[in-house]
């Protein structure tokens, strides 16, 4: 036999063991279900949920399916995961550039936070933040009013919300100027290849996104209202506030714990990949005459980054999935809402564990996707 | 070569398994799977709750104690003759009936609610009700909340999530016409330690759980249950479905627990009642007839369950009155003859 021959045999006898194995779990489950009478389906997802929810960003009742409880859990998925990266990259960032500092006092302090919070376990940290953390803030009626009618409770952080009038308008010139602000990008750069000329890029786009979507406020065609929570007595001792925005402590501490944990990660990713950055790189640029913040902007983080960025796209990944210890603190995610509550109503324990397994298995391929396609950009383009 | 046969080994395995388990799972129809696995086990797999005090409870040296734990102690009685050769697994309400369908545990007593839903389509098997439930409100003293029609639009409720607590709210609300704010846990620590802090208006759960978790909270007497009772719940010990025969082991334990109350026979008299003329002892007893050989067991089934665990009223004083959680009278769980609705199928 030669040796393509064994590679093939090779390959083709582990795929065959792979599929038996599988055949083994899904017969296995199928005959013990069958034994206990039990059906397999999806039907329960057009059935009436009859539970409620706390937090939600699309309508949902009991009367609503449990396809719909489905998606309110992904949504509250997705939202905490999207402001988890949000500010653990921005923590992260900031934190890995001030390791690097000079100054004894910022870089001990940016050493102190990352190996304290990345050597606790999150569930623990989780813990904290929502049964220690969050238990000592005031009740509704004691809250004082710490910043333009927000208020900063044991039941809610209420925020004042604004109440649009023909939202569209502003939001289509607010869509228009992002597009202007890259053509802009684009013929400036271009410009500058040419013959040299620089242009405040920043401040032009800053401009740009500031004055066209405020002229559909100016004129008129698009306005808001800011509404702000007011305190709501419930009975003699309890109250809460109505209107404005509001969002839970749950939301709060699990937003908390997964910032601030990932954020450790991602600072040693940062200093890896400046760290990456050989001496004589930042020297060159010095020599060439650029002030050290244009050696970190042109030199050092556009090599940088092609370090980062793929251990970055773990520690997402780690964020989304962890954002499913919410579970622990009654943040109604995707996890406890159909993977728990869901499942103890319907029972089809099977069914719910394999759409919530191929939910995050799908945000996590999604995630890798862009981050992906985010790197191929950052890479040399060798000529 | 030698790495081929390996992988040619390891299919062989694999095809083998799927063989096996093709010829494997469900029990027998004559013989009872459950009761030979125990006894070889040498001890009754119990799914209880994670701490619920007067149902089951563990104390600090990991003592299990309370109604439910003694309807698998009367179990273990019956079939290994010691109550005490019980390994007890706490079970969150989501994880309960998966431990039970997965056979980690053989009995669930775990103030497990009977409803169709659960007893149709989860493949499992209520044998009966040991606790005659209803879920109520407990709300802060001072809020100066009378009954339910006190509720406001806007307040925000504490619960356990995955239980029938969760649907009879959403019910209960639909039906007033609240809007309200759902706090749901897994936990009943939980969900109780979170009402305490203020995070919630009020807190949900059977009226027994409400009665237990106040005396946990830090100041009791801060907090009242409110008089209005939601719903049914029957709470009673669950079985796989398919094992007719532990089935009726486990129905009849607590069955005869019930009964020797009935006949007022308990863990002090049983001895003495071996004599007696009254068929009933006799039945009970098993000096007479042979009810224990007709559940695949021995005749002395009933007094070991009478004199290691005690008759339904004596479980129920220790566990729910002498502890100071429900100390009142029984209401429903008082025997049928007493004006209660406790009432089992007779023993004969």
């Amino acid at each position: 036999m030669n040796n393509k021959n064994k590679k093939y045999l090779l390959q083709s006898a582990l795929i065959l063991s792979i599929v038996s194995l599988f055949i083994f779990f899904a017969t296995n489950a199928q005959i013990n279900m069958s034994n206990r009478g039990l059906q397999f389906g999806f039907g329960f997802l057009n059935r009436e949920a009859s539970f409620d929810i706390q937090f939600t960003l699309i309508e949902y009742s009991r009367s609503s399916t449990y396809l719909r409880a489905y998606l309110v859990g992904l949504l509250n998925t997705i939202l905490v995961a999207f402001f988890g990266i949000i500010f653990a990259t921005i923590l992260g960032v900031i934190v890995g550039i001030a390791r690097l500092s000079k100054n004894y006092l910022i870089n001990n302090l940016a050493s102190a936070y990352v190996e304290f919070f990345r050597n606790l376990p999150l569930l623990l940290q989780l813990f904290f933040w929502y049964y220690a953390a969050l238990r000592v803030l005031p009740l509704p009626q004691d809250a004082g009013e710490f910043f333009f009618s927000s208020y900063l409770t044991i039941k809610a952080l209420y925020l004042p919300a604004l109440r649009w009038e023909n939202f569209y308008v502003f939001l289509t010139l607010f869509i228009i100027s992002i597009f202007l602000i890259i053509v802009t990008k684009f013929y400036t750069k271009k410009i500058q290849e040419k013959d040299g000329t620089q242009f405040p890029i920043f401040l032009i786009s800053v401009a740009i996104l500031l004055i066209l979507p405020s002229l559909s406020l100016i004129f008129g065609f698009s306005s808001f209202s800011i509404e702000k929570p007011e305190l709501l007595k419930l009975s003699e001792t309890t109250y809460t506030f109505e209107g404005g925005l509001e969002i839970p402590p749950e939301f709060i501490a699990l937003l908390f714990a997964l910032s601030l944990y990932t954020a450790t990660f991602i600072a040693e990713c940062v200093r890896a990949g400046i760290e990456a950055i050989g001496k004589g790189q930042k020297e060159a640029a010095a020599s060439l005459g650029l002030n050290p913040n244009l050696v970190l902007k042109l030199i050092v983080m556009p090599q940088a980054l092609r370090v980062i960025i793929p251990p970055t796209t773990n520690q997402y990944l780690n964020l989304t999935k962890n954002s499913s210890l919410a579970s622990a603190i009654a943040y109604p995610d995707l996890a406890l809402v159909f993977a728990g509550t869901a499942l103890m109503q319907t029972g089809k324990a099977i069914e719910i564990v394999s759409m919530v397994m191929f939910t995050y298995l799908l945000l996590s391929i999604l995630t890798s996707v862009l981050m992906n396609w985010y790197n191929k950009k950052q890479q040399i383009t060798e000529k | 070569m030698i790495k081929s046969i390996k992988t040619w080994i390891l299919v062989g395995f694999a095809s083998l398994l799927l063989v096996a388990c093709g010829q494997g799972g469900g029990g027998g129809s004559k013989k009872s799977k459950t009761l030979d696995d125990t006894k070889k086990a040498g001890f009754v797999k119990c799914g209880v709750s994670q701490g619920l005090a007067g149902f089951s409870n563990a104390d600090e040296s990991g003592n299990w104690s309370g109604i439910d734990v003694d309807v698998c102690r009367a179990v273990a009685a019956a079939v290994l003759e010691d109550a005490e050769k019980v390994k007890y697994f706490p079970l969150s309400a989501k994880e309960r009936f998966e431990a039970l369908k997965a056979k980690q545990v053989d009995v669930l007593a775990r103030n497990t609610t009977w409803t169709l839903t659960r007893d149709a389509e989860l493949g499992l098997t209520f044998v009966g009700v040991n606790f005659y439930d209803g879920q109520g409100f407990m709300v802060p003293k001072a809020s100066g909340m009378k009954s339910t029609d006190d509720f406001r639009a806007g307040m925000s409720v504490c619960t356990n999530i995955g239980t029938t607590t969760e649907l009879n709210l959403a019910d209960f609300m639909a039906r007033k016409g609240l809007e309200y704010k759902l706090v749901g846990f897994e936990k009943a620590d939980e969900a109780r330690d979170t009402y305490g802090a203020g995070r919630c208006d009020a807190y949900t759960t059977d009226k027994s759980g409400l009665a237990a978790q106040r005396t946990v909270l830090p100041n009791p007497d801060a907090h009242i249950v409110l008089p209005e009772t939601i719903s049914k719940e029957p709470l009673g010990p669950v079985v796989r479905q398919g094992d007719p025969i532990w089935e009726d082991i486990v129905r009849w334990s607590l069955n005869v627990m019930i009964e020797a109350e009935e006949y007022g026979i308990n863990s002090g008299n049983a001895d003495s009642l071996k004599s007696s003329d009254n068929p009933a002892h006799k039945k009970i007893l098993g000096v007479e007839d042979d009810m224990g050989i007709k559940l695949g067991l021995d005749n002395d089934w009933g007094y070991r369950i009478i004199t290691q665990v005690g008759n339904y009223g004596e479980v129920y004083k220790k566990h729910l009155q002498d502890s100071g959680i429900l100390p009142g009278n029984r209401g429903a769980n008082e025997l049928w003859t007493n004006g209660g609705i406790i009432y089992v199928p007779p023993l004969r």
